[in-house]
């Protein structure tokens, strides 16, 4: 018992680390920003009591003392030291948790809910999410269990953002080597830069495996028990797991998550072969690259392996169906990253165009695609090509839930939820004591907001309201350079403005102004501020550039605490650093009306 | 330091060399003679160095609007940004040549500036008569349309531009495609046929299924550019080898160096300052020429085999292999690499053959030709192009018996090598026989190489390519 403890404090570092968000792999979705509701219901103290309660707080938590602030990005920053709290405090609970009693099928008793429980807390589905609302459970002293049908850590660490930055850090660095205009300006001199493919592919598959082992010893250490087998919602309370050709097994449990996730979306007419037509899974093992490549898709899956693959040499070729690449972007910027991501590059493009038919390679023919219009549905064109990588999206994954035993009908496969991730069922009413996070209710297809709204839930069941602000969710594609987000797109926020009727500006600051930029010879990139002029509230910022995907958390800590840029643009950023074209950023902003802050110094009566 | 042949290669935009456009954004340049002064020209600007075409975002002026010095009239993105750019006349807009979302090559004609009112009609009608040098919309990948073709021949062509059209006369056309509809090229190709201004539907394609792949287009302009070659200096010699003006070449103008031609005439200047010598030597080439045609279908060059054949005779005469860096030494250079110039879009590089004494004489010729695909993609790394301690240059293929070469600083010769021609010789045996024979002729720096030394230099060499036997070991 003791080993355990020792060996949970060890794997905490890594936790935590695994559980910033630095993984991003969902695809643009129309429904991504549909949840506008803005509550920011911050305590009517100074800010600069907030700030100390914040600080003095974070050193002296304590789990039976939970801090109550009711935004995601600072609950996230909160959680890497809080758990190492735990981890003292809870030394006993962990140890003297046993595994608990395994009932067999019975199901006679369904539809009436169980007087007592198994379990606090069952999650299904060991995903980013899933890990991210177990350790929040257990923080919050709840008995608490996981069902995993597949491996622990889900898409995310095995099939998703993990392996493909393994990727991206070579091609990052590929391409470094391989720019000799850039080397030279460096007064670098090297000679050709070569790869071994099954290194390359060996790296990403030794990181999966490794974060899928702290994930899992995280788990563990912490005593949440994992339960293998694929997990059906059997009644309320209750939900039954077991491996095919197995007795099932019965559980109850207070409440229910569902955190199934997400499974790569593939068109009508496509058929995946996984060897020439592949989907984001086999495309990260590398089996082998090809000459030349089609993407369909060109969102942030697509973009991000259009970096690889033409860093590893091949030439590709997007097809996207709406009118312009990288749809889901602010049009500036998605207009910025064309030109260095996509123009000079071995890359073309068909927008507006759907793939209708697309043949794996074999006897000797390519790879075919047809394409047709996307508005005429008429034959638009054929290409041959010698792979084709699908990332068109990711669907739900929520087949064989069980669902139907509690009425609840999926909408194209989502969860329906509410804006606490409670379920929804067909009739419009909220199924007590289920909840459903991450991708499979689509409201934001990205890993840490999957996990965000984990821990929005645990809040919520342990008798603390919670509602995640998904405007404070940033994103990030890891291309070289990088795309980061978060908030509105300029469009999304003048039609907000309109709408509500108030007024907006744009601030830009250009990282060619920045010292740290410029000493790495990186000058290309922008940073775009979308805000209301007459109370300074941050709408939407969007990076174009160096570690953007590392700069963004300013800005979204900043929408998460509700700072305003008149205040934000007094913090003082160490010089040189990348980080100064934010600072830059919000200095460059005109604020108004400077009185309007709700801010104030407290001051001595 | 300064190897006068190689150092800055930078490809320069052909449309740079073609014209002088002011450098700052402005339009209106008068150009064609035969334009009058009243209806001006507005050309597509270079918005920076390396900008080839533009993208017409917006016009902001409409056709018939009255524009002032200095107004905004059109907003062109080019591979870096977006950029308002300016009137430096004052005018009417009077007829939009590139529409919105179109493409037009630097220099070329984007719109026509009228004088007064009356103008605005007569240079509508020359907007639309067919000389002008417009080019439509093109933003696709696919391969350019003849409107854009029509426009490169009217735009006072640059080399590749040449080349294109030699390209499709020249070559069968036998399109890699599908059942043989519709050309199929990878997207790198594409970008470099549209950049080196090759009509894809003329290259036949190497790559899987008939694909035309980069190395294709790159050939199909090389034999293009092979045509038109003679306009461009093979070896630096002063005097020039001036071919009557090429339809690049705008007669009675100025046009600066490129920065690769500015290194050239700045290496020059510079080899003025090495005391040079000359000693030619003449030397029979038939069994060179038998050896060359039985190995020829295993890929070996001519150059390849003259490059071995010189790297073999310095093994025995390192002093020529030398050079002289402070003007109080030797540096006797560890390898023999050997540098071989190669002409190349209105400048020369000499990539370098490495250890050509001990490379065999296939793997040279497989090196060769990488090199030569490098340089032409300009992509040769600084230690494929700087590192020769010995060069070489052949004007044979041109016809010329006999030239002499400038010595590139920091190297101790360089030999120049003439046509193999047949020639009456008479033999000691008192007969009279018919031999091919070729003149070289090597330049050398006297500080280190005395004539004694190049002497027998050539006498090696010689006794080598007469008995070529050890060129293939």
């Amino acid at each position: 018992k003791t080993q355990v403890a020792i060996h949970f404090l060890r794997s905490l570092p890594l936790l935590s680390l695994s559980k910033l968000p630095l993984h991003t792999f969902s695809h643009y979705n129309s429904t991504m920003h549909s949840s506008l509701s803005l509550s920011i219901s911050f305590p009517r103290t100074s800010p600069a009591i907030a700030r100390s309660n914040y600080t003095f707080e974070l050193s002296l938590v304590s789990p039976s003392k939970p801090l109550n602030l009711r935004f995601c990005g600072l609950r996230k920053e909160a959680i890497g030291f809080s758990q190492l709290k735990l981890s003292e405090s809870h030394r006993v609970l962990v140890s003297s948790r046993r595994h608990s009693k395994k009932l067999s099928a019975s199901l006679s008793d369904n539809g009436s809910p169980p007087k007592s429980f198994d379990y606090d807390l069952v999650i299904i589905g060991a995903g980013v999410g899933g890990h991210g609302a177990a350790l929040h459970a257990v923080e919050k002293g709840l008995k608490t269990a996981i069902i995993e049908g597949d491996v622990v850590g889900g898409t995310c660490v095995n099939r998703g953002c993990v392996p493909s930055k393994a990727l991206l850090a070579v091609s990052g660095r590929m391409r470094e080597l391989q720019n000799h205009h850039h080397l030279k300006a460096l007064g670098l001199q090297v000679s050709a830069a070569g790869y071994d493919r099954q290194g390359v592919a060996d790296h990403a598959n030794n990181l999966a495996s490794k974060i899928r082992n702290n994930l899992t010893n995280s788990l563990k250490a912490l005593g949440v028990d994992i339960l293998t087998g694929v997990g059906t919602i059997l009644g309320p309370q209750k939900v039954k797991y077991g491996k095919v050709g197995f007795s099932d097994n019965v559980v109850t449990a207070k409440d229910i998550i569902i955190a199934t996730g997400s499974v790569p979306f593939v068109p009508k007419g496509i058929e995946v072969d996984g060897k020439t037509v592949i989907t984001s899974d086999h495309a990260l093992k590398l089996e082998f690259v090809p000459d030349w490549i089609a993407i369909v898709g060109s969102g942030y899956i697509g973009l991000e392996f259009s970096d690889v693959y033409t860093a590893l040499g091949s030439e590709v070729t997007f097809i996207e169906a709406l009118d312009q690449l990288m749809p889901g972007f602010d049009p500036e910027i998605g207009k910025l990253a064309q030109r260095v991501l996509i123009n000079p590059r071995k890359i073309d493009y068909h927008t507006g165009v759907f793939a209708s038919k697309i043949t794996p390679a074999k006897d000797g023919k390519p790879v075919i695609i047809e394409l047709i219009d996307a508005k005429t549905k008429e034959p638009k064109d054929n290409l041959e090509v010698d792979a084709a990588l699908i990332a068109t999206g990711r669907a739900p994954f929520t087949k064989g839930l069980g669902l139907e035993n509690i009425n609840v009908e999926t909408q194209r496969g989502f969860v329906p939820v509410d804006e606490r991730m409670q379920v929804v069922d067909a009739d419009g009413n909220l199924v007590p004591h289920l909840y459903c996070i991450g991708d499979a209710n689509g409201k934001m297809m990205l890993a840490h907001a999957a996990s965000a709204q984990g821990i929005s839930v645990v809040e919520q069941v342990s008798g603390k309201d919670h509602v995640l602000n998904h405007l404070s969710i940033p994103a990030a594609c890891f291309t070289h350079p990088e795309i980061s987000m978060v908030g509105l797109t300029e469009p999304q926020a003048r039609e907000k403005a309109e709408k509500e009727g108030f007024e907006i500006s744009i601030a830009k600051t250009s990282f060619k102004a920045n010292t740290k930029a410029l000493a790495e010879n990186e000058g290309e990139g922008l940073a775009k501020l979308i805000y209301r002029p007459d109370n300074g509230e941050i709408l939407g910022v969007h990076i174009f550039g160096l570690h953007a995907a590392d700069l963004i958390h300013e800005a979204s800590n900043a929408i998460a605490l509700g700072t305003r840029i008149q205040d934000i643009k007094f913090a003082v950023h160490a010089h040189p650093t990348l980080s100064e074209v934010l600072d830059e950023l919000f200095k460059s902003a005109q604020v108004n009306a400077h009185v309007s802050s709700p801010v104030s110094e407290p001051v001595a009566v | 330091m300064a190897h006068l042949l190689n150092s800055s290669f930078i490809p320069s935009s052909p449309s740079l060399r073609r014209h002088s456009i002011p450098s700052s954004p402005s339009l209106c340049t008068p150009r064609k003679p035969q334009i009058q002064a009243k209806i001006r020209e507005i050309f597509m600007p270079a918005l920076s160095s390396t900008m080839t075409e533009g993208k017409i975002v917006s016009w902001v002026r409409s056709e018939g609007d009255k524009l002032s010095k200095g107004e905004s009239v059109v907003v062109v993105e080019s591979d870096k940004a977006d950029m308002d750019v300016e009137t430096f006349y004052d005018g009417y807009l009077a007829a939009i040549m590139v529409d919105e979302g179109g493409v037009a090559a630097v220099g070329s004609a984007i719109a026509l500036l009228a004088e007064t009112e009356d103008e605005i009609a007569e240079a509508r009608s020359k907007a639309s008569s067919p000389s002008s040098p417009s080019s439509s919309a093109a933003t696709s990948a696919s391969p350019p349309p003849p409107a854009l073709e029509a426009a490169v021949a009217n735009l006072a062509p640059s080399p590749p531009a040449t080349v294109a059209k030699a390209t499709v006369t020249a070559s069968s056309v036998h399109p890699a495609s599908a059942e043989g509809k519709r050309i199929v090229a990878s997207p790198y190709a594409k970008k470099l046929a549209k950049d080196l201004k090759v009509d894809l539907s003329g290259v036949s394609g190497s790559g899987p299924m008939g694909r035309i792949v980069a190395k294709d287009v790159e050939a199909a302009a090389a034999a293009g550019s092979a045509a038109v070659s003679t306009t461009a200096a093979e070896v630096p010699k002063p005097s020039g080898a001036k071919v009557a003006a090429s339809p690049g070449i705008e007669l009675g103008t100025v046009v600066p160096f490129t920065t690769m031609q500015g290194a050239v005439s700045r290496n020059m200047v510079e080899s003025l300052a090495v005391p040079t010598f000359r000693v030619g030597y003449t030397i029979t080439t038939d069994a060179l020429d038998a050896l060359y045609k039985k190995i020829k279908s295993k890929g070996v060059t001519m150059t390849a085999l003259l490059a071995k054949a010189a790297a073999l005779a310095l093994v025995k005469h390192p002093v020529v292999n030398s050079s002289c860096r402070d003007g109080k030494s030797f540096t006797y250079n560890s390898s023999i690499n050997i540098a071989v110039a190669v002409a190349i879009d209105g400048g020369l590089i000499t990539p370098v053959l490495q250890d050509a004494d001990k490379v065999d004489i296939y793997s040279l010729s497989r090196k060769w030709k990488e090199l030569v695909d490098k340089a032409r993609a300009k992509q040769l790394q600084p230690h494929e192009y700087n590192t020769g301690t010995f060069t070489l240059s052949n004007l044979g293929m041109f016809g010329v018996d006999c030239f002499d070469a400038i010595l590139p600083p920091g190297t101790g010769a360089i030999m120049a090598v003439g046509a193999s021609q047949p020639t009456v010789v008479a033999t000691k045996d008192g007969r009279i026989g018919m031999k091919s024979q070729m003149q070289v002729n090597v330049t050398a720096d006297h500080r280190v190489i005395y004539g004694a030394d190049l002497a027998s230099f050539l006498q090696t060499l010689a006794k080598i390519i007469e008995d070529p036997k050890d060129v293939t070991r």
